[in-house]
């Protein structure tokens, strides 16, 4: 694709801390590559900003590869901005044209409160996966890897649904703010393997009681959290685990 | 997992929503076969006589009250579930996220149920209450094989002469089609069908049904405003 330069303007959510009610700002940047990434973008504004004294934009960041999930931007109406399957990181520049008017937002739920402009606190996933997400593994020498046979469907979903990176898109997109794509995903990734045996009744009774106590909203399948995920988080997983969930309530003792 | 949590927990409520829903869509099967007997072209002696059963038979009377439950677990169980999941974003979004990546139907399930409600209300008005309790001077008794009943297709006749009423009707049909389109699908997701290939079947069963049960529905009021039966 051919090199461009742009200029354009930004809307971006400016809050200096969480007791702060926040607004949004605006921002012209000048002679944007269509080779930079978002986030490369922001850095030069923030250099801007800098350098005039000012307070630079703060947000989460960390791999910039695509896979630790700390970019959380609402980009123009959707969680990552406009790729299918991409995090904010991984968004270049060339998604946009000369002109073009960017509104950036943190992700907007009441479990997620922002911290500072677009650095929303995210710690109820941690406490989520706490409460659940682990297994058993004796100690003493390692088991040879293959020794335990493993149907390759069922692999393949349970690989497929460890690929969430916890960013919480999802719950961004998700007009009820529910986070069950995330907790689908975790608890997926281990009752689909014999090792995730053990805890399998009490880890989805648990983390589905964390996520509930961490005030996200109930699930609807409206499908807005599977469009968005960068990982391509599959809703089945959901489906799966409302059987797991009514399975272990139904089948425990209290 | 405690009982109480049917109610209280997330998935809880979505199992209750969805068996109830379900309930509610067989409910609908019986219900349009019986009423698509007006059509017999037989000045509603059939129609009668299928209601008049239904009417009449014990075992029907008390699957009568389960419905009533069922109904009512959904409706107050779907408002709760609307507005606390409403109040899960204080502050919204200034670019709202809109259609991008769901369907707004999916998204208005609250509104499309509401909607439903509020034609329950005066659906029970024009034919259940009469036909149980006070009465209507359209609701003529008649006597078919020597059995003496309501005459309730000439209730349907009168109440179907309005022309308000066959469009509230059709709003309400239209609603059930929306919902149904993405309660069908869903219910069987509540209930853990994680199968691809069930889910497929399940799509394009689900957006049959939803079509011919409210166009049949529909249809009812429409052919007696026009004078078709
Ligand atoms: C004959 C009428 C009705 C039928 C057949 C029906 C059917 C369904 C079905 C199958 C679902 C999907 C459940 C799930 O996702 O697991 C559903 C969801 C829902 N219904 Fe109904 N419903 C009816 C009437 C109503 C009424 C009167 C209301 C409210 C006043 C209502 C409110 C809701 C709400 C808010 C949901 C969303 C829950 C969700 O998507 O998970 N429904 N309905
Ligand atoms: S399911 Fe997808 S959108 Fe949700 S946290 Fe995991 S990677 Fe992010
Ligand atoms: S910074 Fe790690 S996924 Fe974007």
């Amino acid at each position: 694709m051919e090199h461009y330069n742009m200029n354009l303007t930004l809307k971006v959510w400016r809050q200096k801390n969480a007791s702060d009610s926040g607004k949004f700002e605006t921002y012209p940047v000048k002679n944007i590559s269509s080779e930079m990434s978002f986030l490369e973008m922001i850095d030069v504004l923030n250099e801007e900003l800098i350098s005039e004294g000012k307070d630079p934009i703060a947000f989460d960041h960390d791999c910039r590869e695509g896979i630790c999930g700390a970019c959380s931007m609402y980009i123009n109406g959707r969680p990552h901005g406009p790729w299918h399957a991409n995090t904010t990181c991984q968004l270049h520049m060339r998604a946009y044209k000369d002109g073009d008017t960017v509104v950036i937002e943190p992700w907007r739920a009441n479990s997620f409160p922002v911290i500072k402009d677009l650095v929303v606190d995210r710690s109820a996933f941690d406490r989520i996966i706490q409460a659940g997400g682990y297994i058993s593994v004796n100690t003493g020498n390692a088991v040879d890897a293959n020794a335990i046979a493993i149907n390759k469907d069922n692999a393949d979903a349970a690989f497929a649904a460890a690929a969430c990176i916890g960013c919480g898109a999802c719950v961004a997109a998700c007009k009820n703010s529910s986070a069950l794509l995330f907790v689908s995903a975790k608890v997926s990734h281990l009752a689909l393997l014999p090792q995730g045996n053990p805890e399998r009744k009490t880890r989805a009774m648990n983390m589905v009681a964390q996520m509930d106590k961490e005030g996200f909203g109930s699930c609807t399948n409206t499908g807005a959290c599977e469009a968005v995920c960068p990982k391509e988080i599959s809703i089945e997983n959901i489906a799966r685990l409302n059987r797991e969930y009514m399975m272990a309530g139904a089948s425990a003792d209290k | 997992m405690k009982w109480s949590e049917l109610f209280t927990s997330s998935i809880g409520k979505k199992w209750v929503m969805a068996l109830t829903g379900l309930f509610l869509i067989i409910f609908l099967i019986v219900h349009a076969g019986i009423n698509a007997c007006i059509w017999a072209n037989d000045g509603g002696v059939m129609f009668n006589k299928a209601a008049h059963f239904m009417g009449s038979t014990v075992v029907i009377r008390i699957a009568e009250i389960g419905l009533f439950l069922g109904i009512f677990l959904h409706i107050i169980q779907g408002l709760m579930l609307e507005f606390q999941n409403r109040s899960k974003r204080k502050k919204g979004y200034e670019v709202p996220m809109g259609n991008k990546g769901s369907k707004w139907y999916s998204r208005s399930m609250g509104l499309l149920g509401t909607i439903l409600l509020l034609f329950f209300i005066l659906h029970w008005w024009h034919f259940w209450v009469p036909a149980r309790f006070i009465g209507h001077e359209e609701l003529t008794e008649i006597e078919i094989n020597g059995v003496h009943m309501h005459n309730m297709y000439n209730l349907m006749q009168y109440t179907f002469q309005e022309l308000w009423v066959v469009i509230a009707y059709v709003i309400a049909c239209i609603s059930l089609c929306w919902h149904l389109i993405h309660g069908f699908q869903s219910a069987f997701r509540t209930v853990g069908v994680s199968n691809s290939k069930y889910m497929a079947l399940i799509q394009n069963v689900g957006i049959g049904y939803s079509i011919i049960i409210s166009l049949a529905f529909a249809m009812m009021p429409v052919s007696m405003y026009l004078g078709w039966v």
